[in-house]
């Protein structure tokens, strides 16, 4: 018991300060890109060339990035001659709607919060249950991490429960494999309405790195309605909490 | 015997793999077994017309040798499992991928559910009958933030019987994708295998590519390829430490060690913006140099880590509570873990004395590896022990690397690679053995790729565990393992 107490002296007070403060995250952080489609040159397509999974794509005005596709690998800032594509310390790249996650010179994600009845409903607490649909794991990494003591959910009422039945929505991961498609369903079925669902990460909003394979359904699109899309691959833990945050209108 | 002899990342013509009768092969296999050697993978390949080319890879620890051998099957062939129970689980995926019979095997259900077979969930499951045996169904969604999967266990009141483990519900194509390659998708489906294991799958993908255009990277380039893999080894573990104390309900240490795995992440974003090491490692070396006043830095933090996570571990050894729940739960004995060919800290808790790093290394490796120590009793505690000790040795053999990173440029462009030729590619990753085994063709491009990840090894030593054991007692059992479902359903 002594020595427990000792330990608990020890390894102190560990809790991020965000969203009060900035969330200190490293020099190398890379977060929602920034295109300047004036330098990009005519029929120049070298970074959706290199792009592993087809998130970029030459329009009339310039150069579009969809970052409900994108996995942050930086292969097109690499491959671009001209400079025309950064990637920021931004963690703010969640959205509400599809549409807002392609990134152009003028466009970038914003998170609605939800309506002022759905606010009162959850009060203080939202409670989601993780549905993980194929993907590898990094996902659900990151959503573990939320609830240590350094990103601390539940500061925010914000917690992962058990049982469908308990939770205010769900929290899917992965590009839905075909194998866990009913299991997906069947758990958003179970929980009571009014109810959430967030896609989280690359392969949840657009099946990822696997889009187009069979064995899977290029993401949620199209079989739930989503509310808040959360990019990356996987997302950092702050820019989960952020989303999340803004979707309660507490940011 | 006909064997080709080769070694981690060495390639080999393909011609000069011998392909015999299946007797002589089944007899060639079971020899090489009986005198010592280690059934390192068997797996189809497509064959000549409507046969099945079976490849078999037997290792020589003791030697650091890979001999190969192969064999043209069609429709069905004598099952080497009966003789041989590590292949057990290789000959179900080659029966479900190739439709291949292996005639005799005791136990030969689905290992993923592809497309085009049965449906998932509709399986033909152990039923153990009698009166007050009762089943319980869990999953494929669990209770937790986990992947899916789905267990039965037939139970005598508390007592689990029998646990069959039901997998695939992660299947995603992640083979079938990397045929053709290597292309711009490639060294990132390679590090999705396991996302808890970026480092291990990336570095056995880039030694692949390197080892086929036989090149090797920069003394440098392979230190720096060392720390994000240890650092991906200390993360885990800790990070599974303090799972482990979470399911027996003592929180001091759950929660430091979260917190410990977390700080473990950060460094290894700080030297290449991803938590995870997402592009860190890559064909012909690493992303990003580490200067040295950033490699001093690391040392430090890594030794307060050091400091932090042996207080908060320590908590677990002298807390009395913990030792009672831990200690004697889930025995693997050491003649399971051998006969069912399981890796990793797992197989080391049950006394098997075999690491990739010291055994069959590559790269930095060869010239210096942690210490190894392997503990006895299979137990649930021996595994967090065994973890434990994991990290220490890790942390020692850090400190010595980021004193001497050695030299060279850290990037180098790959030609193209070998045609016509065979690699296996091994890494110990933080759960033990991955191996990447990739045949190319005429024009060098990946005619076939395979992935085997450790828990495709290990998931049946967890039911193993959980024979006679009280039900309450799986999550802990299971965390103990902690192995991936995306690794194995790929
Ligand atoms: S960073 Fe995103 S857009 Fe750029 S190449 Fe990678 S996946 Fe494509």
């Amino acid at each position: 018991m002594f020595k427990t107490l000792l330990a608990r002296a020890r390894q102190g007070y560990r809790t991020a300060g965000f969203p009060a403060e900035e969330p200190g995250l490293p020099a190398l952080f890379r977060g929602r890109p920034e295109l300047d489609p004036t330098k990009c040159t005519d029929g120049c397509r070298q970074c959706v060339d290199a792009c592993p999974t087809g998130a970029l794509r030459v329009a009339e005005a310039g150069v579009e990035l969809d970052i409900g596709r994108c996995i942050f690998c930086e292969e097109c800032v690499a491959a671009c001659p001209e400079g025309a594509i950064a990637f920021t310390r931004d963690w703010r790249v969640a959205a509400s709607r599809r549409e807002d996650l392609i990134v152009t010179d003028d466009n970038r994600p914003r998170v609605d919060a939800l309506g002022r009845e759905l606010r009162r409903l959850l009060g203080r607490s939202l409670r989601l249950r993780q549905v993980s649909a194929g993907g590898c794991n990094g996902c659900e990494v990151e959503v573990n991490a939320l609830g240590n003591v350094v990103f601390d959910g539940s500061r925010f009422g914000i917690e992962f429960v058990a049982s469908p039945r308990h939770a205010d929505g769900i929290l899917v991961t992965g590009p839905v494999t075909a194998n866990m498609k009913q299991a997906l369903l069947i758990t958003y079925e179970a929980v009571a309405e009014p109810k959430l669902v967030i896609a989280a990460g690359a392969c949840a909003i657009s099946g990822g790195l696997y889009r187009s394979h069979p064995e899977v359904s290029d993401g949620i699109e199209g079989l739930l309605p989503v509310d808040l899309y959360i990019p990356g691959c996987p997302p950092h833990p702050i820019t989960m909490l952020d989303g999340l945050l803004r979707l309660l209108g507490r940011l | 015997m006909a064997f080709a002899i080769t070694s981690n990342a060495i390639p080999l013509p393909i011609a000069a793999v011998p392909v015999v009768e299946v007797d002589a092969f089944r007899r060639d296999v079971l020899t090489a077994i009986v005198a010592g050697g280690r059934l390192l993978l068997l797996i189809g390949l497509p064959g000549d017309g409507r046969a099945t080319r079976l490849l078999a890879a037997i290792a020589d620890d003791a030697r650091g040798a890979i001999a190969v051998c192969s064999t043209d099957v069609t429709d069905a062939y004598p099952a080497l499992t009966p003789d041989c129970p590590s292949a057990h689980y290789f000959e179900r995926e080659i029966a479900e991928q190739y439709g291949i019979e292996p005639e005799g095997h005791p136990w030969l259900k689905p290992v993923r559910f592809p497309l085009g077979g049965p449906t998932i969930g509709e399986a033909d499951f152990y039923s153990v009958a009698g009166s007050e045996i009762h089943e319980v169904a869990v999953g494929p969604v669990h209770a937790g933030v986990i992947e899916p999967g789905h267990f039965r266990f037939n139970c005598h009141g508390e007592r689990v019987i029998h646990l069959e483990i039901s997998l695939g519900y992660q299947h995603r194509g992640v083979e079938r994708a990397l045929r053709g390659g290597p292309d711009r998708r490639s060294l990132y489906l390679a590090e999705t295998v396991a996302g808890d294991t970026t480092a291990g799958h990336a570095t056995a993908y880039c030694q692949l590519f390197e080892g086929l255009a036989e090149r090797e990277c920069s003394a440098r380039a392979n230190a720096l390829r060392v720390i994000a893999l240890e650092l991906e080894r200390i993360a885990n573990h800790i990070g599974d430490l303090g799972a482990l104390a979470g399911d027996v309900g003592f929180l001091p240490a759950a929660s430091y060690c979260g917190r410990l795995r977390g700080d473990v992440l950060n460094l290894t974003a700080e030297l290449n913006g991803s938590r995870l090491g997402r592009g860190w490692i890559r064909p012909g070396g690493i992303a990003r140099d580490i200067g040295s006043d950033e490699l001093r830095e690391l040392k430090r933090r890594l030794s307060d880590a050091g400091r932090n996570m042996r207080n908060a571990v320590d908590l677990l050894w002298k807390s009395s509570s913990v030792r009672a729940r831990f200690e004697n739960t889930g025995v693997l004995r050491h003649e399971a873990a051998a006969d069912l060919g399981i890796v990793g800290p797992a197989a080391r808790a049950s006394g098997i004395d075999r690491d990739t790093r010291r055994d069959l290394p590559a790269a930095l490796y060869r010239a210096r590896h942690p210490t190894i120590t392997v503990g006895d009793n299979g137990d649930v505690f021996a595994r967090a022990l065994q973890r434990w000790r994991e990290i220490e040795h890790s942390l020692g053999f850090l400190a010595d690397v980021l004193d001497d990173p050695g030299s060279g440029t850290t990037a180098s462009a790959i030609p193209s690679l070998a045609p016509d030729a065979v690699i296996l590619s091994l890494v110990e990753g933080w759960r033990g053995e991955i191996v990447h085994l990739a045949v190319t063709d005429a024009a060098g491009h990946f005619a076939h790729y395979k992935i085997l990840d450790p828990s495709f090894r290990n998931w049946f030593a967890l039911a193993f565990a959980m024979r006679g054991q009280p039900i309450m007692d799986f999550p802990l059992c299971n965390k103990s393992f902690n192995l991936s479902y995306c690794g194995h359903d790929l």
